[in-house]
């Protein structure tokens, strides 16, 4: 044993007992593993969170000095973005200005016009601020930010926003800054509102860029009560000069006194911006995401055959997600701090480490065994693919090891990132995904055994659940055989117009009401929040109050939020001489020194009076930059190409200004036009604005509401009338079916029922062996040696021919063989195959699907509808009708006492003899015999002499060989019949002893027999007329059946119109057939024959010993040995098309070219023997004994997908058209769509089915489906099939 | 099932697989181009859609082009050499295979390598694990070289005629790392192409059984 198979075995040895342990502890374990994620991400908290808002850092003016370049590790409370220089410095000028006192002589224009046009003053003041002290002078041309061009996009603010100079922007840039422009505006508003955005804007608009506070702040409006307007001018530095700033500040503050204002002074903000993704930044970003989620889409659709496919997906995903967190946790618990953009790794890291060991796991342990306990289906499932994990994992780790020795710092990191993702990854599934696998096992069991249970106590039997564990089983049945079909998906076979897909993919996905729903509550939502007295309103406030920095988002504030205006009643005339007109104040006035400034600003202060508190100075104003939007600063910087993105500015403390104007100046100042805006009528008491405004609001939100339910009514009718509430549930009153009621799609759609009745087939008392069928007729051999003839379109039987004599005569009399048969030929609807005999003689119409539930019942009460009405003694003398088995019915049947039965037969055939005379048949050498004379028992051959002498009248007597034939009974009934055939109207039928016996399939007259061979007949081809033999030993017989009738007068049996039908030869009964061994290939094969197949004019063996051998039907010869199996053949299947595929007990399934013997593919396949295969033109499929059906493709011999089967149920599959495949299970069958693994539809066959699997089914050329079912055989009809065949 | 429509439906899904191809192609080099086009430092740029449209009008359908014959080039290959393409056919396994192309050329784009050589080698190493993780096929390996080589060169002759430049090419005319991106394009296309195949062969014989 090499070191690698040793350590495979011990990796596989671990994860079954790991596997063992998850099964058995699950909650512990899923509680252990919570833990340690949350834990793991603990170290997570500490992250800054995610965002775009800028962040603050606050230092103190005094002492500040610009921060080093070099990133500091520990200091403190300072944060780490804060190194280095600042953008710019921003220096605000907050200009609060009033006319004081207002008097009803002045026009509305008045309160802002000459209040702005100060700014021209103070612009020029502080443009020619010159400040000297020892290292010379300064002034702000030095000192500011120097900006070149606007972005060739902003054309159309250059005339506002200055260029090539200092950025300094205030309320005088809409005049460039040009006092003359100013006063001949006639119209000051219309100037400002000109640059406004149209429509929506999301940043910052130009007004309070140039405003410096919002806009609503301002109070240039004509509306303004309070008629302070207030403003800033904005200098934006690029140096930090303390001396300068001071020098400026208490120029200011001494040529405009703020009398009331304590604002502090003494603090620096410092605003940090984080990068902003921009939509060319987004884009790749947004592909990538959308690749993730197609990835783990495709990914989880995989995932199939469990209780929960959702739950697993989401576990799956979870797994994945908490690994990375854990990862990310992980990193930084031991000081790795993050460098990369999360948001863009992601995806990458989860692509990396991918969803499919996840999915590798699901998919190993639901293949495992149904039948084995839960714990040991995951440990079993757990080490069948621990090697390929290990493998892949290792693998990663290497390939992700080698990613970090590229020394790239990103990759490495990302590598980092990976390998411990990987790790905990594989911790998650190992714990947390298996475990939760388990449980969904452990619900998917003990959904069977909730199934199961009733049935075994005897209750009415809820039907065995479709294969799939999701499917929801039918709802009760009306009677046992009528199923309630799920009518199958739309892509499935009965191919619907296009049209109605897509109503029906409305329908299903109740596309419309969504919409509509959706629609509704958005509407409802935009209404809600829109509506004056609404959301939006309290929610802007709500948000201007508590957030600093947000938007308060234009208008709707009340006016109580703002600042109060105080008007009071103090003298207002003393303002006036305080503050004088501000001349042009001389250039040598406006150069401050160091020294001087503090006792000029002591000289001059005291001059401010102390009681004019017409402006107040608040808290707010301190950093009114707050109330700006937070974009505020990057649009502006932005609008010179600066980027703030991972940078920070420093906002100085403002320096306030307050201004009164008398009203003589005011009026000074106006323009000629400003008058013709007249002053307001004297305003209303303020309560009673605020009531009619509430009055308004109180209309506007009736009117809203009602709008609201008016089209909530109307869609409400819309949605009736586009969508009614039954489907298409055929009309049912009941409304809309609880979900689980009936088969619903994922949905909840309930699609139209349809039904489907399995005609069952009765009369055999053992299981039933063989089956063989030539589209019309069906033959049927049970383990007893019966064998019977069904009508395969009816499911009437035509011919019974028993077994054993000996057997029967200890039981009942043949004629009791013969009337069961008779009966059951009589019975059911007629078709216009069976011969006029039959109708004749359908005397008892009952169809054995109808009502009754068992055989014995129906023969008690039979239902008879009398075809002959006169001969009322008919009816109840085959009411006397019984089944040959007396265990089963001899209690139930009071007429089937052993005595009556030779007084019984006689009658009947008395019975028969005279219907046959007063009815003539038309053609009588289709009279179907009820039995065979053969079968005739010794007990009763006065009665077979009787039924012989009415047979010999009404039709023609068989020949004479025939009769000897018959009379010898060379049939050996001691034997059992092991291969059967059925080509036209005969029975090929292979005994155990070596025998080859001819039936009449129609007359159940034994036509020859062959006994050359001594060796049981393992296996039948009949083709044409030849018939292939394979015997135990391994040798092959070629018999050819002649005819000694001229081929010419060869019949072609059934309806001319019946093209379906196989162009196979009918032996009438007059012919005389013999049955020649022409060639017998002595050592076909080293060992017993398995399987034997015959199309297109090859022979196909398989052979235990490994091979398969092809032969020409013609002349026998063997055309190729064809080795490739490392075990017994179990399957072969061969078509016309020439098409040989074989699969052995090694699961391996060969395809082969049949002209050239070449092995076309080789696959894998099944634990265990292939026991069946077919071939459609695009697939191959396969089961096996492992109960899994596997469809491959047939040109590249790649699994496509599998079916996990019922147990014992593997073995019976066919395929019924080109994309429909039916398979058996416990009781029923089960259509799939062969092009999309859909589970169509599950016919349950009888209520005793539920222990009984079908083990055999037969596709018929009718779209029909013969399966056994026990002792019963099935015989079901698709009928989209049919109408398509049609 | 005449020969005729048969041809007809194959000829028109070999365009929808070829026009499905091209939009992939299209949308890939219009998205990895923003990728390559440097961080805008404008947080307002005034052309903000505009740059997705940054590169030549020319560059996005040749790529389209380029992709949809790979990908129709790829699995017809696959059929004449007669070895099926059997690894990891999954969309699953394609959806990755594209995410860790975006991921190679996102790194191509942002990440700050120390020089030139380390870059490239970094980024063939991706390639060939790329082609290691998702193709392993030689006829893939092989036209995915070929194909890296040949669209060099016409890349080398685009520059060389002067119709567009790189800001700093450091093998001759060209930036070194793009036959690796041109590898592991190809290989992706490669994928999506046979993927594509593999669906189509289905849809036909489903809709040659309708016939």
């Amino acid at each position: 044993m090499t070191l690698r198979e040793q350590l495979r075995e011990k990796i596989s040895a671990a994860f079954y007992r790991h596997g063992l342990l998850c099964a058995s502890y699950p909650v512990p374990i899923i509680l252990f593993t919570s833990a340690s994620i949350l834990t793991c991400c603990y170290p997570l908290l500490r992250l800054p969170l995610p965002g775009t808002g800028p962040v603050e850092f606050t230092t103190g003016v005094r002492d500040y000095s610009a921060p080093s370049s070099v990133p500091h590790g520990e200091l403190g409370e300072r944060p780490d973005w804060y190194h280095g220089l600042p953008v710019a410095y921003i220096q605000q000028v907050l200009v609060k200005a009033a006319v004081s006192p207002w008097d009803s002589s002045l026009v509305p224009v008045d309160a802002f016009r000459s209040p702005l046009g100060r700014v021209f003053s103070l612009l020029e003041e502080i443009r020619n601020h010159v400040h000297s002290d020892g290292s010379g002078a300064r002034s702000l041309e030095s000192l500011c930010l120097q900006v070149t061009d606007l972005l060739p996009g902003l054309r159309r603010m250059q005339s506002v926003l200055p260029e090539h100079g200092c950025l300094l922007v205030s309320p005088g840039n809409y005049w460039q800054n040009q006092r003359d422009l100013f006063d001949t505006d006639p119209d000051l508003l219309k100037t400002i509102h000109k640059h406004e955005p149209k429509g929506l804007h999301t940043s910052a608009t130009l007004r309070d860029l140039l405003f410096g506070v919002p806009g609503k702040y301002t109070g240039v409006s004509h509306y303004n009560k309070r008629r302070v307007v207030t403003y800033t001018i904005t200098v934006v530095l690029s140096r930090y000069d303390a001396s300068f700033l001071n020098s400026l500040r208490s120029r200011l503050k001494q040529l405009y006194p703020s009398a009331n204002c304590s604002l502090r002074d003494d603090h620096m903000v410092h605003v940090h911006f984080k990068e902003e993704i921009g939509i060319a930044e987004l884009i790749p970003l947004v592909t990538t995401y959308i690749i993730l989620f197609a990835y783990i889409y495709f990914s989880t659709r995989k995932i199939d055959m469990v209780k929960s496919k959702w739950g697993l997906a989401l576990a799956a995903v979870v797994t994945v997600l908490s690994s990375l967190l854990m990862s990310v946790g992980l990193c930084t618990l031991f000081g790795l701090t993050p460098t990369l953009n999360g948001g863009e790794i992601f995806p990458y890291l989860v692509v990396v480490i991918g969803l499919e060991n996840v999915l590798v796991l699901t998919k190993s342990v639901v293949s495992t065994p149904v039948d084995l306990e839960v714990k040991l289906r995951i440990a079993q499932g757990l080490s069948n693919e621990s090697w390929s994990i290990m493998k892949n994992m290792a693998t990663e780790l290497c390939i992700i090891l080698i990613g970090y020795f590229t020394l790239v710092p990103a990759i490495q990191e990302f590598c980092l990132f990976a390998v411990v993702g990987l790790v905990s990854d594989f911790f998650l599934q190992m714990f947390f995904f298996t475990t939760v696998l388990s449980i969904d096992i452990r619900r998917m069991e003990l959904a069977d055994l909730n199934r199961r249970l009733p049935a075994e106590a005897g209750l009415p039997p809820p039907k065995p659940g479709p294969l799939r564990a999701r499917e929801v089983p039918p709802p009760s049945r009306p009677s046992p055989h009528t199923i309630t079909l799920q009518t199958p998906p739309l892509r499935s076979f009965p191919r619907l117009p296009k049209r109605l897909r897509v109503v029906y993919f409305l329908a299903r996905t109740r596309l419309a009401q969504r919409i509509i729903m959706a629609g509704t509550v958005i509407w409802i939502g935009i209404l809600v929040y829109t509506d004056p007295a609404g959301l939006r309103t309290y929610l802007a406030a709500q948000v201007s109050e508590q957030s600093p920095l947000g938007d308060p988002g234009g208008g709707g504030l009340p006016p109580h939020l703002d600042v109060a205006p105080v008007f009071r009643g103090a003298d207002p005339t003393s303002t006036l001489g305080v503050h004088p007109p501000p001349e042009p104040t001389p250039l040598p006035e406006n150069q401050s020194e160091g020294h001087h400034a503090a006792p000029r600003l002591a000289i001059l202060s005291h001059s401010a009076p102390p009681a004019v508190p017409q402006i107040t100075w608040g808290a707010e104003d301190e950093e009114g930059w707050r109330r700006l939007s937070f974009r505020h600063w990057p649009s502006l910087f932005g609008y010179y190409n600066i980027t703030l993105a991972k940078r920070y500015i420093s906002i100085l403390p403002v320096i306030p200004v307050t201004l009164h104007l008398s009203p003589q100046e005011a009026m000074d100042t106006r323009h000629p036009q400003d008058t013709r805006h007249p002053p307001p009528t004297p305003a209303p008491p303020k309560v009673s604005q605020d009531l009619q405004a509430d009055i308004t609001l109180y209309k506007v939100a009736a009117l809203g509401l009602a709008a609201g339910v008016l089209l909530v009514l109307l869609l409400f009718f819309l949605y009736r009338i586009l969508c009614p509430r039954n489907y298409g549930q055929n009309g049912m009153a009941t409304g809309r079916h609880r979900r689980g009621d009936l088969p619903c799609d994922d949905y909840g759609y309930t699609p139209p029922v349809s039904e489907i009745s399995p005609l069952l087939l009765r009369g055999h008392s053992m299981d039933i062996e063989c089956l063989a069928s030539d589209g019309m007729l069906l033959a049927s051999c049970c383990l007893a040696g019966q064998i019977r003839v069904w009508d395969a379109q009816t499911g009437d039987c035509l011919t019974v021919i028993p077994n054993n004599p000996l057997r029967r005569s200890s039981s009942s009399s043949g004629c009791w063989e013969q009337r069961d048969g008779w009966d059951s030929s009589t019975t059911g609807p007629e078709s216009e195959c069976l011969c006029s005999e039959a109708q004749d003689l359908s005397l008892g119409g009952d169809v054995p699907s109808e009502d009754e539930g068992y055989p014995v019942r129906r023969r008690s009460t039979p239902v008879r509808t009398a075809l002959f009405a006169d001969q009322p003694d008919l009816t109840p003398l085959i009411d006397t009708n019984f089944s040959f088995q007396p265990t089963t019915n001899s209690s139930a049947c009071p007429s089937s006492d052993p005595s009556t039965p030779p007084a019984g037969g006689f009658d009947f055939g008395g019975l028969v003899e005279r219907a046959y005379q007063e009815h003539e048949s038309p053609s009588p050498s289709a009279y179907p015999s009820p039995s065979s004379a053969s079968s005739s028992p010794p007990t009763g051959a006065s009665m077979l002499l009787q039924r012989r002498a009415s047979l010999g009248e009404t039709a023609s007597s068989p020949p004479t060989q025939d009769r000897a034939l018959m009379g010898g009974a060379q049939a050996d009934w001691d034997s059992s019949v092991w291969a059967m055939d059925l080509r036209g109207n005969l029975i090929a039928a292979g005994r155990s002893n070596g025998k080859l016996e001819l039936w009449d399939a129609v007359e159940g007259t034994l036509r020859c027999i062959n006994d050359d061979g001594v060796s049981g007949i393992t296996a039948l081809a009949f083709l044409n007329n030849r018939i292939v033999a394979a015997r135990l030993n391994g040798s092959l017989d070629f018999f050819t059946i002649e005819i000694n009738k001229p081929l010419g007068l060869l019949q072609y049996r059934g309806a001319p119109g019946r093209a379906a039908l196989p162009a196979s030869p009918c032996y009438s009964s007059e012919d005389v057939l013999s049955c020649q061994l022409t060639r017998s290939v002595q050592c076909a094969h080293q060992k017993p024959i398995t399987v034997l197949k015959a199309a297109a004019g090859r022979v196909v063996t398989g052979s235990q010993d490994h091979t398969v051998r092809v032969y020409r039907l013609e002349d026998s010869c063997c055309l190729f040995t064809l080795q490739g199996h490392s075990g017994g053949i179990t399957a072969i299947y061969i078509d016309q098309t020439m098409v040989l595929a074989s699969g052995g007990q090694d699961g391996a399934i060969c395809l082969w070219d049949v002209l050239t013997g070449s092995r076309v593919s080789h696959v894998y396949g099944h634990r265990g023997d292939v026991t069946s295969l077919v071939c459609t033109t695009t697939c191959v499929i396969s089961s096996g004994l492992d109960d899994v059906i596997c469809i491959w493709d047939r040109s590249t011999g790649i699994k496509i997908y599998s079916i996990q089967q019922e147990v014992g149920c593997g073995a019976s599959l066919g395929v019924i058209s080109e994309s429909l495949l039916v398979t058996g299970g416990q009781g029923c069958v089960s259509f799939w769509d062969l092009s999309y693994g859909d589970l169509l539809q599950t016919v349950y066959l009888g209520p005793s089915g539920d222990g009984q699997g079908v083990r055999q089914l037969l596709v018929l050329d009718n779209a029909a489906i013969v399966c056994d079912f026990g002792s019963e055989l099935s015989l079901v009809y698709v009928p989209s099939v049919l109408e398509k065949l049609d | 099932m005449n020969p005729l429509p048969c041809c007809l439906c194959r000829s028109t899904n070999l365009l929808i697989r070829g026009a499905l191809l091209f939009s992939v192609g299209v949308f890939l080099a219009l998205v990895l181009n923003l990728l390559q086009v440097q961080r805008n430092v404008t947080l307002f740029p005034p052309d903000v859609l505009s740059s997705i449209f940054s590169s030549a009008w020319w560059v996005p359908p040749c790529c389209g082009t380029a992709s949809a014959l790979i990908g129709l080039l790829y699995p017809c290959i696959d059929s004449r050499l007669g070895e099926p393409h059997k690894f990891k056919r999954e969309w699953s396994s394609v959806m990755r295979c594209v995410a860790v192309f975006v991921g190679i050329n996102h790194a191509s784009a942002k990440v700050d390598f120390a020089n030139n050589v380390q870059l490239s080698l970094t980024l063939a190493a991706l390639s060939i694990g790329l082609w290691w993780t998702f193709d392993r096929s030689r006829s893939g390996f092989g036209l995915g070289v070929t194909i890296a080589l040949l669209a060099t060169l016409a890349t080398q002759l685009l520059v060389y005629n002067g119709l567009f430049q790189y800001t700093s090419p450091d093998f001759l005319y060209i930036r070194s790392w793009l036959p690796c991106i041109f590898f592991a394009g190809v290989i992706t296309m490669g994928n999506i192409g046979r993927q594509l195949a593999l669906y189509e062969y289905k849809f036909i014989q489903e809709k040659m059984h309708q016939d």
